[in-house]
């Protein structure tokens, strides 16, 4: 039921999000016909190329074309790489999700240990620890880690393979099974192509995870102190319960909500935003991909992946949502 | 798969994954027959003749299709090999016979396209009916060529091709040797053609059909473009290099990691910087060739006050500071165009200005305009090359304040850029134009000439230069040539609207096993002559 309710609230976001990328997409400064025309292009040929594209109509007649579009599961076709937005998406996005998401759980396996051991010992040599690094890592730029990191580990020292993207140039990629390489290496046994995404993964993994955990211990570290600080466990304390139990069951059952949603945040961040990680690394990801296009004034591009990531979003929230319920009676007696 | 084995699998991957982050590739058997490229961009269109396919699109062309005619090689000053505009060679064609109003092309008999079919006439005549039908730019280039409607394009028989000139040109034959004609297997073409799309322009976009040297394994957009040699391959020496591979690599401090790791074989669009640096170090080939007909110049809207008056503009290219931007923007990557003599004694373009940094005789120049005092302009210029044209615009805008001219700093998005110049209201803009066919009216007919094209970001329509330009198009009698081309360069140095700077080298730089790089027009990349010792 409460799923249903919250796939209902999230259509009228969803066709938000569609009327204004449209009309975004269209206030882009830059003439894309001009763009496209090439060098040497007279004034007719940027006419032809202008009719072509479709961009001579009136905007309503444009935005109507585009919902029909829409309605086939037609996000129409990339002018800066010629190939139909939705497939290209399709195959951009597992690239990022895999670095996103291994990225999350790296930087989640450090940040929630990190900042309940802070909290727990506020003021001992671990929470200065966890104040040190939340801050450089939120500190320091995405694209300076990275570069910091491949030329410590490539450059220098040359433990890290080349910044090349998802696989080196002479593995061949697996079979697509899920479009995460971690994944489709194993399904097929192939251990060699396993070996080599993941070696791939470790730097671009790494300076996200650096950036991400600064938030995720910050927040975690916070709400346990709030929660360690409350009544309930001062009665806890009171009535002789073992320390233990009262850290994770008692108060980091109650500190995880804000963390869950702390989590949801960063999950979008690390899956859409991680532009300047994905063009350090040559990652072929979906971030990299609107960049390109929103410098091209590729309108097509821009809108799927808007469109896309609005969607990602809504699915996200969705399940956090699921998430709450679950640690959180209370959720679910409200609902 | 069982659990246990799956159990297995992932603990042995994650301890190799743990015990060494040193997992580096160990396939180093292929490398010697493999070539790896690396650059900022790649094609966004496999066809030439595409809508708006990109530079990179030629180099992908011209490495999977012949051409009719090629150029031939030569030396360079500095002893590196470099395309020979005067001398043609056979590419599909054997042999050919120029009469005074038309060429006869002899095909050769041996030549397949990748699928095996046999190169015909029939095929040429559809590349070149293709080219002058389909519209932008592949159409402008083959009128730049005089050839302009397919009935000059005639079968004689399956090997022997005929084409009638319109007028004489002195361009039709170079033009036939630029990437944009290349020849198209148009039996396989057809098959993929529509009512809608007469020339199979959709389906050419992401599959090749040539006859060339390297035919295309994979191509991710974007990302990756991976060639396999073409064995069959009849128009020259069959490629040493068995595979190239061109990586698409954003960051120019990891492509210059790569080729200075030794990853990477050869690596494109290097910022002038770091090319500097790795010349001096020495460890790896550099070689940076003058790009032919090509200037980065200063232009200055003559129809915007007070870029009206003459002595402002003279005032202006007084101020430059030529030599702060040779070193400071540049590290040396170009040729200097300027102080140069007072003369112009040559018919050869580009050359130096007269004009050096003399901020006197700018201030002097200035008063006498009426503008002691300065006065307060924009100066634009691409972000889509930021790397150098954001230092060379710092430069000339510390340089002007000093004779009391206030410049503001305009930087245009890449997309932008086009649009902005075609509105023609930019008061000061850097650029930097260069043309495939060298000749200097091919360049002046773009820049200077009256019919204000879109690179005549100044403006400049002078009946003079108009006059000296067409002349020198049509010229037939060498010594009238001459003298129109001195004339009207002439007159581009005197009236100043457009101040050139320096002509950028192409640069590349490469691993010292890498044999046979060829510099041509096109600015990219010749994999065919190209070896790995």
């Amino acid at each position: 039921m409460l799923v249903v309710r919250r796939l209902g609230t999230a259509l009228p976001s969803v066709a938000g999000v569609i009327v204004v990328t449209f009309l975004l997409t269209r206030a882009l400064p830059g003439d894309p016909a001009v763009y496209f025309a090439g060098i040497a292009a007279t004034q007719e040929a940027v006419e032809q190329i202008r009719h072509q594209m479709g961009f001579d109509r009136s905007l309503p007649a444009q935005f109507l074309d585009y919902l029909g579009q829409l309605a086939h599961g037609d996000l129409g076709t990339s002018l800066t790489t010629g190939q139909p937005v939705l497939s290209e998406l399709l195959t951009r996005l597992p690239a990022s999700a895999e670095l996103g998401l291994t990225a999350l759980c790296l930087s989640v396996a450090i940040a929630v240990p990190l900042g309940v051991a802070a909290a727990t010992r506020p003021g001992s040599l671990v929470d200065h620890a966890c104040r040190i690094i939340t801050t450089a890592g939120v500190s320091l730029p995405t694209f300076f880690t990275g570069l910091l990191l491949v030329y410590l580990f490539y450059y220098l020292a040359g433990w890290a393979p080349a910044p090349l993207g998802r696989l080196d140039v002479f593995s061949t990629a697996p079979p697509r099974w899920s479009g995460f390489y971690l994944i489709d290496s194993l399904v097929a046994h192939d251990l060699d192509a396993f070996r080599a995404s993941l070696a791939q993964l470790i730097l671009p993994v790494a300076t996200l995870a650096i950036f991400s955990l600064a938030p995720l211990a910050r927040i975690t570290r916070a709400a346990m102190l709030a929660a360690l600080g409350s009544e309930f466990v001062r009665t806890a304390r009171a009535s002789g319960l073992p320390r233990r139990r009262i850290v994770f069951v008692y108060a980091f059952r109650n500190a995880v909500l804000p963390v869950i949603t702390t989590l949801g945040i960063v999950c979008s961040f690390l899956i859409g935003g991680s532009v300047l990680v994905e063009k350090v690394f040559a990652w072929p990801g979906i971030g990299s991909y609107a960049v390109e296009a929103m410098i091209a004034s590729d309108y097509a591009s821009v809108q799927g992946f808007v469109l896309m990531m609005a969607l990602l979003y809504v699915l996200l929230n969705l399940c956090i949502d699921i998430v709450y319920g679950l640690v959180d009676p209370r959720v679910r007696l409200e609902a | 798969m069982k659990r246990r084995d799956f159990l297995k699998l992932t603990t042995a991957t994650a301890a190799g994954g743990l015990t060494g982050a040193h997992i580096r590739p160990s396939r180093a058997q292929s490398r010697k027959d493999t070539l790896l490229i690396v650059s900022e961009n790649g094609p966004n269109n496999l066809d030439v003749m595409g809508v708006g396919t990109n530079l990179q699109g030629s180099e992908a062309s011209w490495n999977t299709y012949d051409r009719l005619m090629t150029y031939g090689v030569k030396k360079d000053a500095n002893g590196n090999d470099h395309y020979d505009s005067d001398k043609f060679q056979p590419e599909l064609a054997e042999s050919w016979d120029l009469g005074d109003m038309s060429v006869t092309f002899k095909l050769r008999k041996d030549a397949k396209f990748h699928d095996g079919a046999a190169v015909t006439a029939k095929d040429v005549k559809w590349s070149l009916d293709r080219a002058v039908t389909v519209g932008g730019v592949p159409t402008f280039q083959m009128a730049a060529g005089s050839m302009q409607k397919p009935e000059q394009f005639v079968v004689v028989d399956d090997h022997t091709f005929r084409i009638d000139f319109l007028r004489k040109d002195r361009l039709t034959l170079p033009d036939l040797a630029v990437p944009t004609i290349g020849i198209f297997n148009s039996g396989l073409a057809k098959q993929h053609a529509t009512d809608k799309d007469p020339w199979a322009m959709e389906w050419l976009k992401n599959n090749e059909a040539g006859s060339g040297a390297y035919q295309i394994e994979k191509w991710t957009p974007g990302q990756e473009l991976v060639y396999r040699r073409f064995d069959e391959w009849k128009s020259g020496s069959l490629p040493k290099i068995q595979r190239v591979i061109w990586r698409m690599v954003p960051s120019p401090s990891n492509r210059r990691a790569l080729i200075e790791r030794g990853d990477a074989d050869v690596s494109f669009d290097l910022p002038p910087k770091d090319v500097s640096e790795l010349a001096e170090e020495k460890k790896l080939k550099v070689v940076g060739t003058p790009i032919d007909n090509c200037i980065v110049y200063i232009d200055m809207n003559v129809k915007t006050p007070p870029f009206d008056k003459l002595k402002v503009r003279q005032a202006i290219a007084y101020a430059i500071p030529y030599q702060k931007i040779m070193d400071a923007a540049m590290f040396g990557r170009g040729v200097p165009m300027f102080g140069g003599p007072a003369e112009v004694s040559a018919p050869v373009w580009p050359q130096p200005t007269p004009y050096v940094t003399d901020l006197a005789k700018a201030k002097q120049l200035l008063a006498e305009a009426g503008l002691a005092d300065g006065f307060e302009t924009t100066l634009s210029f691409d972000l889509g090359i930021a790397v150098t044209n954001e230092p060379i615009c710092v430069l000339v805008q510390e340089s002007l304040a000093q004779i009391g001219i206030k410049v503001a700093l305009s930087k245009i998005p890449g997309a932008n850029w086009r649009a902005e110049l075609a509105k023609k209201t930019l008061p000061m803009v850097v650029n930097l134009f260069g043309g495939w066919l060298l000749t200097p009216e091919y360049f002046f007919f773009w820049n200077y000439h009256g019919q204000n094209s879109l690179f005549n970001t100044m403006s400049y329509q002078n009946p003079a230069m108009d006059k000296l330009i067409n002349a020198a198009r049509f010229e037939e009698d060498p010594q009238k040539y001459k003298e129109e081309i001195e004339g009207f360069i002439s007159l581009a140095f005197a009236d100043v609207p457009r101040i050139p700077l320096f002509d950028p080298f192409l640069d590349v730089a490469m691993q010292n096993n890498v044999t046979g790089y060829q510099y041509w027009f096109h600015r990219r990349l010749d994999y065919r002559p190209l070896a790995k010792t």
